[in-house]
């Protein structure tokens, strides 16, 4: 064990977190609405909802990895991508990064919120429509609050997963914590110590965001 | 007995000792043509295939070359996953310090290529720099070269020569990009999110024969400074106990087993087949 | 097409040996996985606080640190530490693991984690009466648990095992640091010789969603057999 080369590479790698960081936030954020309107193409049993449905199929399916390459390399031999304004985005390694990984958080969040959806129980709608709200205010105020409730707990799991995801960032050039840990190994070659100090920063996150979701779990609880 | 052929299954899965002490592994990529690379049956070829085969034929060992990733090369090497590395590899200070190295056995010319149009192509330069020898000429040429990539997206495999080359600060701060393979720098090369690239220029003219894709070398060949003296095989730091002996051992073997090899034009017979020039040193 | 031609100029046979790969070491890393998972589910379960603190370590770290970064630790530590074992009896030559085992021992751990959860879930909820009943009737503890809970365990997990599967497999994508040839490894060898990265790697998605498909409707119809009689 080579102890200096794990206090010497700590703050390194500390400065690819706010990388990590960035990539999660900008993926959870884009995620969170594509999630939504898939989920809402869900709920009726149309023509829409089985391409929601195929979408939400084809994301959960294939590892994050092959989508991430398919985006990255593979888009970049698309013409109608290369040659026009698209590859303004596709070109930057961060943005193909962050589509595929909104992409994939948006396929497992639209799942999380249809069944929460599904859950909710038509006696709210009741409600509400007893006393003269309308049918959007219903959907608004009522059913997607709720809906996000009941989804805190598998969501806080997905958000886990996805800080995890974002670490494959580093197979498209990009400097996440995954990424300096095997920019660090490639000059001193000693592996453990570094993917040691590396793991150590993610469990860490994955600690902060577990208690976050707990915190809001009991806060947003309604037997309090 | 059914729990003893389990057991005996599970033994010989897991197990595999390395007892025979002449018979040695070599790693190399697979994925750095014409140095070594893979055809579409999952074979490897290329120079120090075929190269590393003849050494050990003169070295009387029996071989086996197995494949492993760039990234992993050295600490594999440590951890005795195999015996020599023959990977393209540049005798340097910086792994010098984790592994020895045999004596050279051909020289890795770097080069920055471009895809054609671009405007770094007119870039004025002698035609290959020595690092080692500095001097008015190399000072000029860097300073252009500096000048032509400032703000420029280069990209390099890494953990290479080419990448601590383009950070010493010799051409100033470019943005930098690092790949896992030399496959995928060519890819990002030709589809335009590289400006230039950095790497042995055999690794572009094969690609570019290949592919047809228009990439050109530009500026001047670089050696000597960061770019290491030559590529050798890369063998195991011994200590004094048995294992350290043998490494030693095969360290002498195979600088034997070189200069044998370039006295008798095999090196250079080799460098010709898949370089199309004589890069033996 | 002629890129998936058989034989030696098309990647096709290449691609079918390595979706057979990615079959046997995702079953393997599965199996693997049940194995932890029945050493790790008890110490969970466990009064005994540093049991307890053994199997939350394992579960917490393997869940919250990143695949990638869990295989390449196992890939760069294992032998090492196997080794460093052997030291100690006196065993000083190399010992190789070979890439198949290490690429299913690594996942191994990683659907150990998720598979130990299952578990801990599935028994949990399973009527405390019948661990008092079959207390009564004097079974002994180790009869207990393997004839009465754990077969109830097995049924009661099936539907969240199912999901332990899809991570299994979708996870052996990243295993190709082992140097093991399966799906991803091969469409990465097959991008970078033949240029054309968009093909490959969508056939690859065609193939693990292929994979992903035919595995559910096994699943499912195991999950109708178990579930008889309930």
């Amino acid at each position: 064990m080579d102890i200096d080369l794990i206090i010497t590479s700590f703050p390194k790698l500390l400065g690819g977190a706010l990388i990590t960081l960035k990539l999660l936030f900008a993926s959870m954020f884009f995620g969170i609405f594509i999630g939504l309107f898939f989920a809402i193409l869900r709920i009726r049993n149309n023509f829409l909802s089985k391409i929601a449905y195929a979408y939400s199929y084809i994301f959960r399916g294939t590892p994050l990895l092959v989508q991430i390459f398919i985006i990255y390399y593979g888009f970049a031999e698309i013409d109608l991508i290369r040659k026009t304004f698209l590859w303004e985005a596709f070109k930057e390694p961060y943005w193909c990064a962050i589509i595929a990984f909104a992409l994939n958080t948006g396929a497992y969040t639209s799942e999380i919120l249809r069944s929460a959806f599904e859950t909710i129980k038509i006696g709210y709608i009741e409600a509400g429509k007893s006393l003269g709200i309308s049918k959007k205010l219903i959907f608004y105020k009522i059913q997607i609050p709720i809906a996000i409730k009941q989804s805190l707990p598998a969501y806080g799991n997905e958000i886990i997963l996805m800080l995890k995801g974002t670490s494959l960032a580093s197979t498209v050039t990009l400097m996440d914590i995954t990424g300096i840990a095997k920019y660090i190994i490639s000059t001193t070659f000693k592996p453990i110590e570094v993917f040691i100090v590396a793991g150590s920063i993610y469990l860490f996150m994955t600690f902060i965001i577990h208690n976050v979701i707990k915190f809001l779990e009991k806060k947003y609880s309604f037997n309090n | 007995m059914f729990k003893k052929t389990i057991l005996t299954i599970f033994t010989f899965l897991l197990l595999t000792a390395n007892v025979y002490a002449d018979k040695i592994k070599i790693g190399t990529e697979g994925a750095y043509p014409p140095w070594n690379s893979k055809d579409a049956s999952g074979n490897l070829n290329g120079f120090e295939v075929d190269l590393a085969n003849e050494l050990c034929k003169i070295m009387k060992h029996e071989c086996t070359i197995v494949e492993q990733d760039w990234d992993g090369m050295i600490p594999a090497l440590v951890m005795r996953k195999f015996d020599a590395i023959m990977a393209g590899m540049s005798i340097t200070d910086e792994r010098m310090k984790t592994i020895n190295f045999s004596q050279g056995y051909a020289d890795e010319v770097a080069s920055l290529a471009v895809m054609k149009g671009s405007d770094l192509e007119g870039m004025s330069t002698p035609e290959g720099i020595n690092l080692n020898l500095g001097g008015g000429d190399v000072d000029k040429a860097l300073k252009t070269i500096t000048g032509a990539l400032s703000g420029k997206t280069v990209c390099t495999q890494i953990g290479t020569i080419h990448q601590n080359f383009l950070e010493s600060g010799d051409v100033g701060k470019v943005d930098l990009r690092t790949y896992k393979t030399q496959d995928e720098v060519n890819l990002d090369l030709s589809n335009g999110r590289c400006d230039a690239a950095l790497a042995a220029a055999v690794a572009f003219t094969d690609y570019a024969d290949k592919s047809g894709e228009a990439v050109v070398l530009v500026g001047p060949t670089f050696s000597g400074g960061a770019f290491g003296n030559g590529v050798g095989v890369g063998i195991r730091k011994g200590g004094d106990d048995a294992i350290g002996k043998r490494d030693a051992k095969l360290l002498k073997d195979f600088n034997k087993a070189i200069n044998k090899a370039r006295k008798d034009g095999t090196i250079s017979k080799l460098a010709i087949k898949w370089f199309g020039f004589d890069a033996s040193m | 097409m002629d890129l998936l031609a058989f034989g030696k100029t098309g990647w096709g046979d290449e691609l079918f040996v390595a979706a057979l790969m990615t079959i046997a070491v995702s079953i393997t890393a599965m199996l693997i996985g049940f194995i932890f998972a029945l050493i790790f589910t008890p110490l969970k379960l466990s009064k005994n606080k540093f049991l307890n603190l053994i199997a939350n370590s394992y579960t917490t770290v393997i869940r919250g640190v990143p695949e990638l970064l869990v295989i390449y630790l196992f890939f760069f530590g294992g032998s090492g530490a196997l080794m460093y074992v052997a030291s100690i009896f006196g065993y000083y030559e190399y010992i190789e693991i070979n890439a198949f085992i290490t690429g299913s021992v690594a996942i191994g751990i990683i659907s150990g984690a998720y598979s130990t959860e299952v578990f801990r879930g599935a028994i949990q909820s399973i009527d405390k009466g019948q661990f008092e009943a079959s207390k009564v009737l004097g079974f002994k503890k180790h009869i207990h648990f393997f004839k009465i809970i754990m077969p109830q365990m097995l049924r009661l997990s099936i539907p969240n095992l199912s999901n332990v599967w899809q991570i299994t497999l979708k996870d052996t994508s990243l295993i190709s640091v082992t140097g093991l040839v399966e799906i991803m490894r091969q469409s990465y060898i097959a991008a970078g010789s033949t240029r054309d990265p968009l093909f490959f790697y969508s056939f690859a998605a065609v193939l693990y969603l292929a994979l992903t498909f035919l595995s559910m409707q096994l699943i499912n119809r195991l999950e109708l057999k178990y579930n008889k009689g309930y």
